[in-house]
């Protein structure tokens, strides 16, 4: 009961957050230098060119009737409509969705678990050999520009080992396998950045909990080193890290982009740099805003996990 | 309890700082790094003869050797020369985000704390900014404000706030339920004297910590807008952009990609070992920040 | 009094700090009958902690240096037994309890958990079989409404109730020997009375052997048959509780008996000894308490006494009192 009501909770928290996320994406057209109907239209278009584009974007119109209408036609669903390829935003995102969700999803089960356990893997040999050599991977993985390093894996494995295909994504339904052999090169090189992120973090998060008194408890009952780690200490730990995986994710998104441009992946990245390229605001301001939304619902859902994760949460 | 806490302004603890920071080992390695990065950008000129923007074409694609260290690149301008005066653009950037965004998250933040009928405005905002992906968020807007030097600083600035604004509003709170601000407030000090002398001198910490973090994400940042093509413009090259020229000719001249991106590496290496030591040594609680 | 349950002998504990290796305890040793109660007294700093904690091997191996001397337990030297002999005897034959319930429970088990954890250990029981024998245990230490109770959080639990749940996990194996580390300061008044009412219950039911440690004298005396006094590391002080009330043969000990509270009053704070324990990190000159020894002669502070025999199982480490006492 306590659960669902802290549910409704941060729903109703969530309501102004979107309305603002809204209203931003709606001023980042506006941010456009002068007339935004001509920069649209590009330097080569005739003035009555310009005039189409403002009628059929409704910049004729004063900014907060413009906003009411914007507004209104999302409550409707309609995020917007493509001015190059008369495709509606959601359709586009339907296209592509697949591609971006099927990348960050699973460079997402590879940074969980590859993080945490370095993380913990440090803590528990705190100062050792083992702690110095994981912390200074997870300081060159938060350091180096992951599209570069991208690349030059492309050159080691695809171009001259030829292991693992160099750009190109093969949808789901053609097979697991060669869906997550087009997947793992680009995965491994979005996690990278974030693996470092989480083994920094779940190091800390571990090195806290392990000098908690509860741990000497345990140590005192009899329980053995490994159980106190993996029993006592681990649960304390996902806590801190369960809320770090709504801006994992976020991050993991937010590459996305770059990598699906290294790989050559249709997806929602290349959809957005595509558009910015064609000068295609609409479709811009739209995906931006819907990925905002998307995420407000994972962050929602996260706090679920969270009020999972921690019974202080889940009873009071 | 009338006095305020050690404060990080105080003399006496400003010098502990420094001396325990001169002793913390990633502190250094970091500081070394980023000093010895500032000065081959300033000094740039001086350290190579040649032009970074000159195109020779007689010397194009050159691997790296004693007259061209990094090699050339495909106009046959030098490598090495691109990646100093690369990195007076790269950065000035992340300098320029770093300032730009601790001004305003620190102004976001301070005023959230100290006028409580602001807060939930400011932070909703803050909030609707953290929900794009603070790239994507950068994309749109740098791409909406013109590929320029200028618009790019904004972008990514504004993509950082929000986290500054929200470190910054914490520490703050922290301070502001303390005796000894309360009592000032009691005796009648404005709001103004309360924030300059209690709250940002507590915020001074983490926020320098944090602006250290973001920093470095900016050098990473600029890279990648530059490798979408939303970067300061070609031919001035910056690390980001060098690495976008070269890249496709990164099988047969895997050197003109390659060296850019070690400066990116080693600069952002150089900022987050600088962050680590700079928490470490004045806010051991805080935790690692995006 | 035959073969000690227990018999510690010249412990000293060193700890790696940043200004070098830090001395926490020096040559302790006292012994323990069985069913037998001992207390340990001293201000905070003093020392028990280490104490009780080298008893079970608790100390984290990557700053401790390996304590010296002897722990004698049943027969064999505790500080060379391997981990795994160690870990049957923690919990198992020498349970602990600590100073602050708040945090001794871990947040995310529930109490079923917890206590079952040690019996499914020790004793091999199932795990149907351990959640009886939990209630059963929370029943022991008088939590009323066992049955619900057992599924509880932590933070659901008051801190009295959390340290009888502490309780009932250092019991659940009916351990030999009990050491209760301040298992009451962290509570109130009314609370601690019931919490050592409760401990003496279950020391006579039991059987076991007991270290009580406290920063009060006052609970001390009210509870163990004998005494020792901790300073800065060191014993200063062993004996029987009469002898030790009737005529302390250390100056500090005095100053501990001026600051028991009196009966109807919540004072925690010793208010009678000027200045503090010193800084371990310290070397101070002859005698460690010296500094703010009412009673300092010049010899104090160059030679570091001697703990002599001054009565019928009463050692001290004051040579000028011991003087004074036998010259009239
Ligand atoms: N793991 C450790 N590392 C370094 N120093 C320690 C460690 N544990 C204890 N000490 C130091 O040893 C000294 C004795 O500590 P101890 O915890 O035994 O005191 P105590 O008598 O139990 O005090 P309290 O009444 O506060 O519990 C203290 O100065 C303490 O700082
Ligand atoms: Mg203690």
């Amino acid at each position: 009961m306590r659960m669902l009501r802290r549910l409704l909770l941060r729903l109703g928290q969530a309501i102004p957050v979107i309305l603002v996320v809204a209203v931003l994406a709606f001023f980042l057209m506006h941010l456009l230098p002068g007339d935004p109907a001509a920069v649209i239209a590009g330097p080569e278009a005739g003035a009555e060119a310009v005039e189409r584009i403002r009628r059929q974007l409704g910049l004729d119109r004063s900014i907060p009737e413009q906003l009411l209408v914007w507004l209104w036609h999302l409550a409707q669903g309609d995020f917007g409509t493509s001015i190059i390829h008369n495709q509606s935003v959601l359709q586009a995102l339907a296209d592509r969705m697949p591609v971006t969700a099927s990348l960050t999803l699973v460079a997402f089960a590879m940074t969980i678990p590859i993080g945490i356990v370095l993380g913990v893997a440090a803590a528990k040999f705190r100062n050792t050999w083992v702690d110095s050599a994981v912390m200074l991977m997870a300081l060159i993985g938060v350091s180096v520009p992951g599209f570069w390093i991208a690349i030059l894996s492309v050159i080691l494995f695809s171009v001259t080992l030829g292991w693992l295909p160099a750009s190109g994504y093969v949808p789901l339904s053609e097979g697991v396998w060669p869906w997550l052999r087009a997947l793992i090169q680009p995965a491994a090189m979005l996690a990278l950045f974030q693996i470092g992120f989480l083994a920094r973090m779940a190091r800390s998060a571990t090195l806290d909990v392990l000098d908690q008194d509860y741990i000497r408890t345990a140590r005192a009952k009899g329980v053995s080193e490994w159980r106190t780690i993996a029993k006592h200490a681990f649960r304390n730990t996902l806590i801190p890290v369960v809320t770090t995986t709504g801006i994992i994710l976020s991050l993991l998104m937010g590459g996305s982009v770059v990598i699906e441009q290294v790989f050559a992946m249709p997806g929602v990245g290349r959809l957005i740099v595509q558009a910015i390229l064609t000068r295609d605001y609409p479709m811009v301001q739209g995906t931006l805003l819907a990925l905002a939304f998307l995420f407000v619902a994972i962050n929602l859902m996260v706090d679920i996990v969270y009020t999972w994760v921690d019974p202080r949460v889940r009873y009071d | 309890m009338t006095e305020a806490p050690a404060e990080f302004l105080a003399p006496r603890r400003r010098f502990q700082v420094l001396r325990r920071l001169a002793r913390h080992r990633s502190f250094r390695i970091g500081f070394v790094i980023v000093v010895l990065l500032t000065l081959a950008a300033i000094f740039a000129p001086l350290i190579t003869s040649f032009d970074p923007t000159a195109m020779r074409a007689r010397i194009r694609f050159r691997p790296p050797q004693e007259a061209y260290w990094f090699g050339t690149d495909n106009f046959g301008r030098d490598v090495f020369t691109r990646c100093l005066y690369g990195a007076r653009l790269s950065l000035t950037i992340g300098l320029g985000v770093a300032l730009l965004s601790g001004v305003v998250g620190t102004a976001a933040g301070i005023v959230s704390a100290q006028f409580r009928r602001l807060d939930a405005m400011i932070m909703r905002l803050m909030d609707g900014l953290m929900a794009f992906p603070a790239i994507i968020l950068a994309i749109g807007l740098a791409a909406a404000m013109g590929p320029n030097i200028g618009s790019l600083i904004v972008a990514l600035s504004v993509a950082y706030i929000p986290r500054t604004a929200r470190i910054v509003r914490a520490s703050a709170l922290v301070v502001r339920e303390l005796e000894f601000v309360d009592a000032a407030r009691v005796s009648g000090a404005s709001s103004l004297r309360i924030i300059w002398k209690h709250l940002l001198p507590n915020c001074m910490g983490p926020l320098l910590v944090q602006l250290t973090f973001v920093f470095a994400y900016a050098i990473l940042a600029e890279a990648a807008l530059s490798f979408l093509g939303i970067g300061p413009p070609p031919p001035a090259p910056s690390w980001g952009n060098i690495i976008a020229e070269g890249r496709d000719q990164a099988v047969d001249a895997w050197w003109i990609m390659f060296f850019p991106g070690l400066a990116i590496s080693l600069a952002t290496l150089g900022m987050n070992l600088l962050g680590d030591g700079l928490r470490d040594v004045l806010d051991p609680r805080l935790k690692v920040e995006t | 009094m035959t073969t000690p349950l227990l018999a510690v002998r010249d412990l000293t504990v060193q700890f790696r700090t940043d200004a070098g290796w830090l001395t926490a305890v020096e040559n302790v040793g006292f012994e323990l009958g069985a069913q037998e109660t001992l207390g340990i007294v001293g201000e905070s700093g003093s020392g028990k902690s280490v104490t009780a904690l080298s008893l079970l091997g608790l100390h984290a191996a990557s700053t401790t240096r390996l304590p010296t001397g002897s722990i004698d337990y049943a027969g064999q030297n505790l500080l060379k037994l391997p981990e795994r002999a160690m870990r049957r005897i923690r919990g198992g034959e020498i349970a602990m309890i600590f100073q602050d319930p708040m945090s001794s429970l871990n947040p995310v088990l529930t109490v079923a958990d917890q206590i079952s954890e040690t019996v499914m250990l020790h004793q091999g029981l199932d795990r149907a079989a351990a959640r009886k024998r939990a209630v059963g245990l929370l029943d022991m230490v008088r939590i009323a409404d066992a049955a619900h109770r057992v599924d509880a959080y932590p933070h659901q639990l008051s801190g009295g109730m959390r340290q009888r749940v502490m309780i009932a996990i250092a019991i659940a194996c009916r351990p030999k020997l009990l050491i209760a580390d301040e298992p009451t300061t962290a509570l109130d008044v009314t609370i601690q009375a019931q919490i050592l009412d409760l401990l003496r219950e279950l020391q006579a039911e039991l059987g076991m052997s007991v270290i009580l440690i406290s920063h009060d004298l006052g609970v001390i005396a009210e509870f163990a048959r004998r005494v020792m006094v901790m300073y800065a590391g060191r014993v200063v002080e062993a004996a029987p509780s009469r002898a030790l009330f009737r005529q302390p043969m250390h100056p500090y000990t005095s100053g501990l008996l001026a600051a028991i509270p009196p009966l109807d009053h919540d004072v925690t704070r010793l208010s009678t000894i000027a200045g503090s324990i010193p800084d371990p990190a310290r070397r101070i000159p002859g005698c460690r308490f010296s500094p703010r020894c009412a009673e300092v002669e010049a010899a104090c502070r160059e030679t570091a006494p001697d703990l002599v025999t001054v009565g019928a199982g009463h050692l001290a480490r004051c040579p000028p009192r011991l003087h004074r006492m036998a010259a009239p």
